[in-house]
């Protein structure tokens, strides 16, 4: 079977560029992403036709040049496939941005929690340890100790009920459940410090 | 006889039409609409198990072209079964659907979509169970994706569109894993029929049929939530309404299985990826359980045993012998309904305790006996107590591993035996805090209503400094405790009642344990099925020559 090397880079050249936009956060962008791959794969389904023959007309045609329509037919139907589902994406970005005011995708619950926990764990031991390696242990020491570690487990404790209040109910979620409240970020917050600090708002 | 095959699948198809000409219009007529095709899909694929079970397998060639051109449906013992029991679960989920919206008052909402969604669902399903070539494999597996994406969105709201959004993005990626895959198929044999790919992949070099078998096996991973490629699911599957959850964690996980277990045995026999396979299914064995031991959410927790008694079937996969894959095919059956069933159970057990976590229900098993006992048994069922069907289903893996006698397959037996032990801890965590200890002291009372009717929709404007779930919302009853969890329902607005559930639900639900418990009476004559159906995967003859035509 021989194949045409230029439809081929186009599908590579396409399914790359669509893979590198899909790894990105907003939402739109991953739908131009898999707009693109989708197309770059439909080349990859052309390519399996082989060389190029005649058209598959009825009359006129010698039946051994045609070109075999079966990829052409798989090709269409995955077109399809991926236009409904593009409709529903773009659906979906937009009520996102209704939401939200942003298409971004954001993190699994469970992660963020994990990481907040490492991170209060993380900060916990080190005061532990500056706490041990210093000698003499004022009575203001200790209270700062204390002080500290209430912090850190208030934190905690902010974030869970952050989160729990973040089920409660199915309204205007995003930022309670997945920021801290827009109060919280100095100035205007913009979409990109949603990622980057979201339980700061929690801790005070 | 063989006329009937297409029907599991036309006939969800028409009635979703019907119900969106129909909308909310006539929203009983839609309710009665969709129980009847229901009805008569399970009634069709009973009948279908028995003739293939009887006749071998029977298969349909649409608009009659000869076997490899065009589109082949074909009904064997596995896909009889698998379409059995899938549309015995999807009923029940329906019933119990129904008595939520009718409890929630779903009638003024404008959502008319819900029916329609989910009989194009089933319609996907059954066609993926009953597809005889690879395209229909992946068009059947797009309907069922489409209509899962609505349904697992269903309000918009704003954790749905969270999940959602990680839902839809996967999905889409295995799709075109799956399409890229297909173009390799074609271009290295010249068909996408599963019969004639039989006949034609083995005299392809090793190394094109490796590659093709892998490229498959990591879309139908991807589907089945195998562990390295089974993150998305816990995200995703907890926020939808309880029945779609529960749908989706009976059904679209084995999708995957029943593809694996159809391409694996008919198309690349010789089980070249055993081991990977098997090492996969240990991984998502003891991940997915230590996942369900870390966590305290109900849902989460259900979503992580999920993954991992995914290994089972896995498992059965990789040992490839006929036991193992008739272990394999009883597993499947029994954890659909299991693993449903207790997503229903959860369901029910948020609308009486207000709650999902763990650690603010309690007092349960005083309070609503009969939701324990519903409990009680699927959850035993699961961690495999004899002589329920789990603990059959597992027996049955577990003697093909020893009878197999290799490696890995007794590293898997061991890390079933723990699995099995840890699933068992796992359900008796969840039966000691939300049934047996004493009632926390901020339960709502019995009969209280929280309700938030129209909270999910347009409230876009409210300020930021509005605190959801604190009381600031319009509560049409009694307001709850602060910070109590709101059940968000199938429409998405905000509902959670404490008063006695509706009779479809717990109906439904107490269904859905008695098929569970079929199993395990029906034990014999199940096993017998499946191993016949194991014997018919391997042999592989009956199938091709059904197809091709002897």
């Amino acid at each position: 079977m021989t194949v045409s090397v230029s439809l081929l880079a186009t599908a590579v050249v396409l399914c790359a560029v669509g893979g590198i936009l899909m790894l990105t956060r907003p939402l739109t962008r991953i739908l131009l992403g898999a707009v693109i791959a989708g197309n770059g794969i439909n080349l990859l389904v052309l390519c399996a036709t082989g060389s190029a023959g005649a058209a598959p007309l009825l009359y006129g045609v010698p039946l051994r040049r045609v070109t075999d329509p079966l990829p052409q037919a798989i090709a269409l139907t995955a077109l399809v496939i991926t236009l409904a589902t593009t409709a529903f994406l773009l659906a979906m970005a937009y009520r996102s941005h209704q939401l939200t005011g942003t298409d971004e995708v954001h993190d699994d619950l469970e992660d963020r929690r994990i990481v907040l926990r490492a991170e209060v764990l993380g900060e916990w031991a080190e005061l532990r340890e500056e706490y041990r390696t210093e000698s003499g242990r004022t009575p203001e020491e200790r209270a700062r100790y204390r002080q500290e570690r209430h912090r850190l487990r208030a934190r905690l404790r902010a974030d869970r009920a952050l989160q729990a209040r973040g089920r409660d109910a199915g309204g205007d979620l995003w930022h309670d459940v997945l920021g801290a409240d827009p109060e919280d970020y100095p100035g205007d917050a913009g979409p990109g410090t949603h990622g980057q600090d979201p339980d700061r708002g929690a801790a005070r | 006889m063989n006329a009937l095959v297409p029907l599991p699948v036309l006939l969800p198809l028409c009635a979703t039409g019907l119900s969106l000409a129909i909308g909310t219009r006539l929203a009983r007529f839609q309710r009665v609409i969709s129980v009847a095709v229901l009805s008569a899909v399970l009634g069709l694929s009973v009948v279908l198990m028995i003739v293939s079970d009887r006749e071998g397998p029977l298969s349909v060639h649409l608009g009659d072209f000869a076997p490899p051109l065009g589109i082949t449906l074909v009904a064997d013992r596995l896909s009889g079964l698998m379409l059995t029991v899938s549309s015995a679960v999807t009923l029940a989920v329906l019933v119990y659907s129904l008595g939520q919206g009718m409890a929630d008052r779903d009638k003024e909402t404008p959502v008319a979509v819900f029916h329609p969604a989910y009989l194009i669902l089933v319609a996907g399903v059954s066609c993926t169970f009953l597809a005889g070539d690879l395209v229909n494999l992946y068009v059947g597996f797009e309907i069922m994706l489409v209509a899962s994406f609505v349904l697992l969105t269903l309000g918009g709201t704003g954790p749905r569109i969270r999940a959602g959004s990680t839902y839809v993005i996967i999905s889409l990626f295995s799709s075109m894993l799956f399409l890229t895959a297909i173009a390799m198929t074609y271009a290295a044999t010249g068909t996408v029929n599963f019969a004639q790919l039989a006949v034609r992949l083995p005299e392809l070099p090793l190394g094109v049929q490796t590659l093709i078998q892998a490229m498959l096996l990591t879309v139908f991973a991807i589907k089945a939530a195998v562990f390295p490629l089974a993150a998305w699911l816990p995200d995703s599957y907890p926020t939808a309404p309880a029945p779609v959850t529960a749908v989706f964690a009976g059904l679209l996980t084995k999708v995957g299985i029943y593809c694996m277990l159809r391409t694996e045995t008919l198309l690349f026999p010789g089980n070249r990826l055993g081991d990977l396979l098997m090492a996969a299914a240990l991984a998502s064995m003891v991940v997915g359980i230590l996942g369900a031991v870390a966590q305290t959410d109900l849902k989460r927790l259900l979503s992580f045993t999920l993954i991992s008694h995914i290994g089972y079937m896995v498992f059965g996969i990789g040992l490839a012998t006929r036991d193992a894959y008739g272990g394999a095919i009883f597993y499947v059956a029994h954890h659909i309904t299991v693993q449903t069933t207790l997503f229903l159970v959860a369901g029910l057990m948020e609308r009486r305790g207000g709650t999902n976590e763990l650690t603010r229900l309690g007092g349960l098993a005083k309070a609503a006996p009969l939701l324990a006992v519903l409990f009680f048994v699927p959850a035993m069922n699961l961690a495999g107590i004899p002589p329920l069907s789990g603990f059959i289903g597992k027996l049955g893996l577990m003697r093909a591993g020893v009878a197999d006698g290799g490696v890995w397959a007794w590293i898997l037996v061991a890390g079933a035996t723990v699995t099995s032990l840890l699933t068992l801890y796992v359900m008796a965590k969840v039966w000691n805090l939300a049934f047996w200890r004493a009632e926390p002291p901020d339960q709502a009372a019995f009969g209280t209503v929280l309700e938030s009717a129209d909270e999910s929709e347009d409230d876009v404007d409210t300020g930021p400094d509005r605190i959801p779930g604190t009381g600031d919302e319009r509560v049409s009853g009694a307001p709850g405790p602060a910070g109590r969890a709101v059940a968000a329902t199938l429409h998405g607005q905000a509902v959670t009642t404490t008063t006695r559930p509706p009779g479809a639900m717990t109906a439904a639900t107490a269904g859905a344990v008695a098929f569970g418990l079929a199993f395990t009476v029906l034990a014999g004559p199940l096993a017998a099925y499946t191993d016949r159906s194991a014997a018919e995967l391997i042999a592989r003859t009956p199938y091709v020559e059904e197809v091709l035509g002897r």
